[in-house]
């Protein structure tokens, strides 16, 4: 929550729709959901049933068709800057003719702010991502790993207020993964951004979230939410709650 | 692909070597020397309009023209090409004006631009403008139509507007295609300059190259057309060092030898 007590960022009724060539699709039935200051939320769900498109709402990338969004009570209304989305394809989202430090700076390129002083900010970044000595390779020499590192990164420099990780981990080796989570983990207890993680890995559902919230239907909307605090939830248990809620999570 | 060390002196060598057997057919009367003068006659001639200026003066009014109009298409073709490409709805707009247009040979719309714009360098540069600007607009419209979504998304997510977004991360993206369209455009380029000048010109290399042909000096028409043909490979040349430099990334990531 925030020092006024409300959330950081709000869904309010959010439904979404697409016309197409192929008639309508509804995707998101009058999802709301809540992330307070410094939350770790995890969203799961069947695949395809809406979590990335909520990702994209919740970033101000894509308008819904009814209800809105809000960051720190004001609604968000076009792409948000303050709310940073980290693609699940994120490989594809580093620019490819620049190096590591300088994909990290890109990050700021819209605030027109640039100088020695954020170069040794984002080369501190990579250096705290254990990515020491890359600064100048080319996101293409990385390993899918290191690459997003470097995503991560990137997101961080900006300080955003809530960072969404679409399936962050889900293209990463098991050992990779595992590095990577502690990592974000670390990050959460450094850095004050909320964050939210879309996945399908049980595990990573319960090593690193606070909250589950369920999404299922189709069109989607938010069918539980867990809060794992207080109670010992196990792999099995949270696979049988999920279930219950969808036939396989 | 691996390089042959000394290719490119071996293949230097072969046009020396076709170059003395022109000299020597010639001379034993094997080539008819009326239509085909000896090498040395040529080289004569070609020295002649270099020390006179001749040569000079008409390579500076052509490639002048020639690069004002790749100078247009290719800001036209660009800028057009990475809002149509970005946009179905321009895409659309603009698909049959261009695929009427564009297969029209270029040569055939010189009457039209005679007749709007008369016989000076203007209609000359409207010439080569159109032709280069076709290859250069599809291009780009490819190159910009296959940049990957979430990199145009994160643009768009860390705050940076429509031209911003376009110039700094759309355009680069796409620029080993726009190279391409370029590089297809500079030939295009060299090729209506020349056609233009021959049709309606009273100077530039196509025009000197045309009367040296109707006033029977032979000699100095392959001049010229040796000049010309040296003038493409200096271009051709420049421009592949610009392209290995801008697009050292692409052919690193790719693994694939520049140009």
């Amino acid at each position: 929550m925030t020092a006024t007590g409300g959330p950081i960022l709000a869904v309010h009724g959010v439904s979404m729709v697409f016309e197409g060539s192929g008639g309508r699709h509804a995707a998101l039935d009058d999802v709301s959901l809540e992330v307070g200051a410094r939350d770790l939320v995890a969203i799961v769900g069947e695949s395809g049933c809406g979590k990335t498109t909520l990702l994209r709402i919740m970033a101000g990338l894509q308008r819904p068709t009814t209800g809105e969004v809000r960051l720190a009570g004001v609604p968000i209304v076009g792409p948000e800057p303050q709310v940073c989305l980290v693609f699940q394809h994120y490989a594809s989202t580093l620019l490819p003719w620049k190096r590591a430090l300088d994909n990290v700076l890109f990050g700021l390129r819209a605030s027109g702010v640039e100088g020695r002083q954020l170069r040794d900010t984002a080369r501190a970044l990579l250096d705290r991502m254990g990515l020491s000595g890359a600064e100048q390779r080319f996101p293409w020499e990385l390993s899918g790993g290191m690459q997003q590192r470097v995503v991560l990164a990137r997101a961080l420099i900006r300080r955003p207020r809530v960072l969404l990780l679409d399936e962050p981990f889900s293209a990463v080796d098991e050992k990779t993964r595992v590095s990577l989570q502690e990592a974000l983990l670390a990050l959460h207890a450094e850095e004050t951004c909320s964050i939210v993680l879309v996945t399908h890995n049980l595990d990573e559902v319960l090593h690193l979230s606070r909250r589950i919230i369920v999404l299922a239907g189709r069109p989607a909307r938010v069918e539980k939410v867990i809060e794992p605090q207080g109670e010992l939830l196990t792999r099995e248990t949270l696979r049988s709650q999920l279930t219950v809620v969808r036939g396989r999570p | 692909m691996t390089r042959f060390p000394g290719g490119r002196a071996l293949g230097f060598l072969l046009v020396a070597g076709l170059l003395l057997i022109w000299e020597a057919a010639s001379l034993a009367r094997l080539l008819n020397p009326f239509y085909f003068p000896p090498v040395h006659q040529v080289a004569r001639s070609l020295v002649g309009s270099v020390l006179d200026g001749s040569l000079g003066m008409a390579l500076f009014t052509s490639l002048g023209r020639g690069f004002a109009g790749y100078g247009f298409a290719a800001i036209l073709g660009v800028g057009l090409g990475a809002v149509a490409g970005q946009h179905l709805f321009v895409r659309q707009l603009i698909d049959p004006v261009v695929e009427f247009l564009r297969p029209l040979p270029s040569p055939a719309i010189i009457p039209l631009a005679i007749l709007l714009l008369g016989i000076g360098s203007s209609m000359k540069v409207f010439i080569i403008a159109w032709a280069c600007f076709f290859p250069i607009l599809l291009n780009t419209i490819d190159g910009v139509r296959g940049v990957p979504p979430a990199l145009i998304e994160t643009a768009r997510n860390f705050g940076l507007r429509y031209a911003a977004s376009s110039l700094t991360v759309v355009l680069p993206a796409a620029m080993p295609a726009i190279f391409t369209g370029l590089r297809i455009a500079l030939a295009v380029m060299l090729i209506l300059t020349v056609v233009t000048e021959m049709i309606a010109g009273n100077n530039g290399i196509g025009f000197l190259l045309l009367e040296a042909e109707r006033t029977f000096r032979i000699a100095d028409m392959y001049g010229f057309i040796i000049a010309l043909g040296l003038v493409g490979y200096v271009l051709n040349r420049l421009f592949q060092m610009v392209d290995r430099r801008v697009l050292a990334w692409h052919y690193a990531m790719h693994q694939v030898p520049a140009p």
